[in-house]
């Protein structure tokens, strides 16, 4: 490790001078370029899982029906543009798939992480490059290997993302034979490469930082970011160990999951949500890292309680693992056992509440200014309020007993994964893209998408409460089918016309990242007065992050409108004289 | 309140304690959401930057960290405390059976086994319909549920019950219905490519029709050939 880091102080920007294209942009050990990479295959997937919600939310809103401009999709994926069940079934299964694992995942963890690790706690780079590019191009393989899925007999996977057994153990269940394979594989390649990029993260905070960095010097996105990598460490393995099992009861004739055999199916979804939960909180975390830094830095003001806000990422981190009965309430699992786990469950509500009350500490008395990264933060924020609210009812047992595997979950997960995660995305992409690309973003742009974002997104997902109240089951490819659920035929419309917007508005956020990488304003070292250390170096940073000696820290991330300078806000390595005692 | 937001109209005995903590917890999140929108949009207009100005430089306040933590733990833990009763109540010690059957899911149907004139089930005069479940209104259903190939789920959404059939294990449900009708029941768990439309039609009859229907199953069962030998 020492003499990683003495060669990063010293040689690395000679190194590099004579890198060609292959390794400058391609097999790249740059973090920076890295987590570049990582950003253009998630939003590259993001097109994909976009496209399936879409063509869901026609069938949905207009069963059985051929959808416009699809004619040419061969059979059997699709009839003269009619969705069949089967392909219905495949579509959620890879929207699940594709969002969780390859955008979300490789944007909060792979973009945000790789990029702002290094430059937030003064680093000249990862602690381990090579294994860095590693982790990126196993986790692109892992991304063809689930794209290949769609085009083997039998489509993808349709089993859900849960892929429950045995309904995912048995070829015949489903009718999908290599499909199903290839997801597992899929998922298990890109369990290797998310504990090479965990393993980076950890030894890189643990041992990398600058001078005066301590752990309660961290910015916050960097401490979710810490956390995070922690339990991606200890979750992964489980899940790969999950599904190799499935793997084995499917291509092995073993009888894990099958009780044909002496197996137990509620085995894999014990396994399967002891995964599963802390994944919840992978994916959000570190969009909670980030609306921290974004609010703190466009409210002018510290974060209000910074150790409280480490503590509560800390308690959920511990909680997650204690928490995941409550998606097999209604499994069969022992009642008794239920009760322990909604509980828990209650509990792990209180440190959520806690950031949301430090967040609005931190806007009381600031003095905000509206940029839409702002925007998207505060979103994040109002949005997480409803997805956290909207947990209780899933946490109390018997009313969970009625809107287990409704639209009021599938509410409830996007108000989390997209309102949350996703605003928080926004909120990053908006805020570190001149550092990342050199270039400003187009501020009006941003806001219009912002807006359209914002209310197409709440017109898409808050209905689905009341379809979920209703009692319109998850996974029905047909909801006029039930008598029952006839009254809401409008609200599935409005729904899914709302959902095409929101699917429509994204081509914003793509186009003013692509026009502001030509056209944009050229971005300064420090555009948004902020002062965490990746603004102390011009923008895009050079190899090696700074061109002259690495900085060193004498404060917490967040001194702004501090009393002790003029100015509204103070880098975290910026030196007073008078200062220095307080800083030891 | 609830059928304002499309609850399904109850028809259970346990159905109205459900539907009163679906209803306080709806009240408890009402009053937190408000509240935490009022601050925010208040703090967003009042605090929105403006020439000259600089924001307060303030860290924190531990006083106010312990108030709400405390606070909104309170409020979570006694509401876990007010479910449990309720959920004892229908999961683990159900009031004893008047009647009994057995359902089993298959992909794409809800086999009912009613057990036939001894009143035992896994007898030989046992009696198998698919997707038809006529019960005995203000009696005591019990009903062994399994599963012979992927998890299924029983949902009677007017009874605000559901529960999973899982292959391997006989789980034992009850409700009881207080009045009579059709209803539907689907199955809520992703179980194939059949999934979407797989549901069985629950009736509810008085003790007479009840009989009668019963009497005239028992004398012209089924063919029992179908529905025997799943794939």
């Amino acid at each position: 490790m020492s003499s990683t880091a003495a060669v990063a102080v010293h040689g690395v920007r000679a190194e590099h001078h004579e890198l060609g294209f292959w390794r400058t942009y391609i097999f790249s050990e740059d973090h920076k370029m890295i987590g570049r990479q990582f950003l253009f295959m998630a939003l590259f997937m993001m097109s994909i899982g976009g496209l399936m919600a879409m063509l869901m939310r026609w069938e949905l809103a207009f069963p059985e029906t051929q959808v416009p401009g699809f004619h040419w999709v061969p059979e059997p994926f699709m009839y003269d543009g009619a969705i069949p069940p089967n392909t219905y079934n495949a579509m959620f299964t890879m929207h699940a798939t594709i969002m969780i694992f390859f955008v979300v995942m490789p944007i909060l963890v792979g973009c945000f992480g790789n990029f702002l690790i290094p430059l937030m706690i003064g680093a000249r780079d990862m602690a381990f490059p090579k294994l860095n590019m590693l982790s990126f191009w196993v986790g692109a393989v892992a991304g063809v290997i689930l794209l290949s899925s769609f085009f083997v007999t039998g489509g993808p996977a349709a089993a859900g993302w849960t892929s429950y057994a045995p309904l995912s153990a048995v070829p015949i269940y489903t009718g999908v034979d290599w499909g199903q394979n290839l997801w597992c594989i899929s998922i298990i390649v890109l369990g290797a490469s998310s504990l090479m990029g965990s393993i980076n993260y950890i030894t890189t905070i643990i041992n990398m930082r600058t001078r005066g960095m301590y752990f309660f010097r961290l910015p916050l996105v960097i401490w979710s970011l810490f956390i995070t990598a922690i339990l991606l460490l200890l979750a992964l393995p489980v899940l790969t160990t999950a599904i190799a099992l499935l793997l084995f009861d499917r291509l092995g004739g073993t009888h894990f999951f099958l009780p044909s055999g002496g197996g137990e199916p509620l085995l894999w979804q014990h396994l399967f949500w002891f995964f599963g939960h802390p994944e919840v909180y992978i994916m959000i975390l570190p969009a909670m890292g980030i609306a921290s830094d974004v609010i703190a830095t466009f409210s002018r003001k510290p974060i209000f309680g910074y150790r409280a806000m480490a503590y509560a990422m800390i308690a959920i981190a511990f909680l997650s693992w204690i928490v995941w009965g409550h998606h097999m309430f209604v499994s069969g699992m022992d009642p008794v056992l239920g009760s322990s786990f909604m509980l828990t469950t209650m509990i792990i509500g209180v440190p959520s509440a806690i950031k949301t009350f430090n967040w609005l500490g931190t806007l009381y008395k600031g003095n905000i200014h509206y940029t839409a990264a702002m925007m998207n933060a505060l979103a994040f924020v109002a949005m997480f309020v409803i997805g956290g609210l909207s947990g209780i009812w899933m946490a109390c047992t018997p009313v969970d007993m009625y809107i287990h595997d409704t639209y009021f979950i599938v509410a409830h997960i996007h108000y989390v994964l997209f309102g949350g995660s996703l605003f928080g995305v926004f909120a990053g992409i908006t805020y570190w893209y001149p550092k990342m690309f050199g270039r400003m973003m187009n501020e009006a742009l941003g806001k219009i998408h912002f807006w359209i974002t914002f209310v197409s997104f709440n017109c898409t997902f808050f209905p689905m409460h009341i379809l979920g109240m209703a009692g319109h089951m998850r996974r029905i490819y047909n909801p006029q089918q039930y008598d029952f659920l006839k009254p809401i035929i409008p609200i599935n419309e409005f729904i899914s016309i709302s959902a095409f917007v929101l699917g429509a508005a994204q081509f914003l956020l793509l186009a003013n990242m692509i026009w502001s990488y030509f056209k944009g304003a050229e971005a300064s070292e420090n555009p948004w007065h902020a002062n965490t250390l990746e603004w102390t170096t011009p923008s895009p940073p050079p190899h090696g992050n700074w061109p002259g000696p690495v900085p060193i820290v004498y404060r917490g991330p967040y001194e702004y409108s501090s009393p002790e300078v003029a100015e509204d806000f103070l880098p975290q390595s910026q030196l007073i004289e008078h200062s220095m005692d307080k800083a030891n | 309140m609830l059928e304002y937001l499309y609850f399904p109209h109850d028809i259970s005995t346990y159905g109205p304690k459900i539907d009163w903590l679906f209803e306080l917890i709806f009240w408890i999140v009402m009053v937190v959401w408000i509240a935490v929108m009022i601050a925010m949009v208040v703090f967003m207009i009042r605090y929105r930057a403006r020439p000259g100005r600089k924001a307060e430089y303030i860290e924190g306040n531990s006083r106010l960290e312990i108030i709400w933590t405390t606070a909104t733990a309170a409020i979570l833990v006694v509401l876990a405390f007010m479910s449990r009763s309720t959920w004892a109540d229908i999961k683990e010690h159900g009031p004893p059976g008047d009647v009994f059957y057995a359902v089993t899911g298959k992909q794409f149907n809800w086999e009912i086994t009613y057990p036939g004139y001894d009143g035992k089930l896994g007898t030989k005069d046992d009696v198998t319909v698919e997707n038809e479940l006529h019960v005995p209104v203000n009696k005591v259903v019990r009903i062994d549920l399994t599963s012979k190939d992927v998890i299924h789920s029983f949902y009677i959404p007017n009874m605000r019950l559901r529960q999973d059939a899982v292959p391997g294990r006989i789980i034992h449900v009850w409700f009881e219905a207080t009045e009579t009708g059709q209803y539907e029941f689907p199955c809520s768990q992703l179980c194939g490519f059949g999934h979407s439309g797989m549901k069985g039609n629950l009736t509810v009859q008085s003790q007479e029709d009840f009989d009668k229907w019963l009497k005239d199953l028992y004398a012209n069962p089924p063919a029992p050939a179908e529905g025997a030998s799943p794939k």
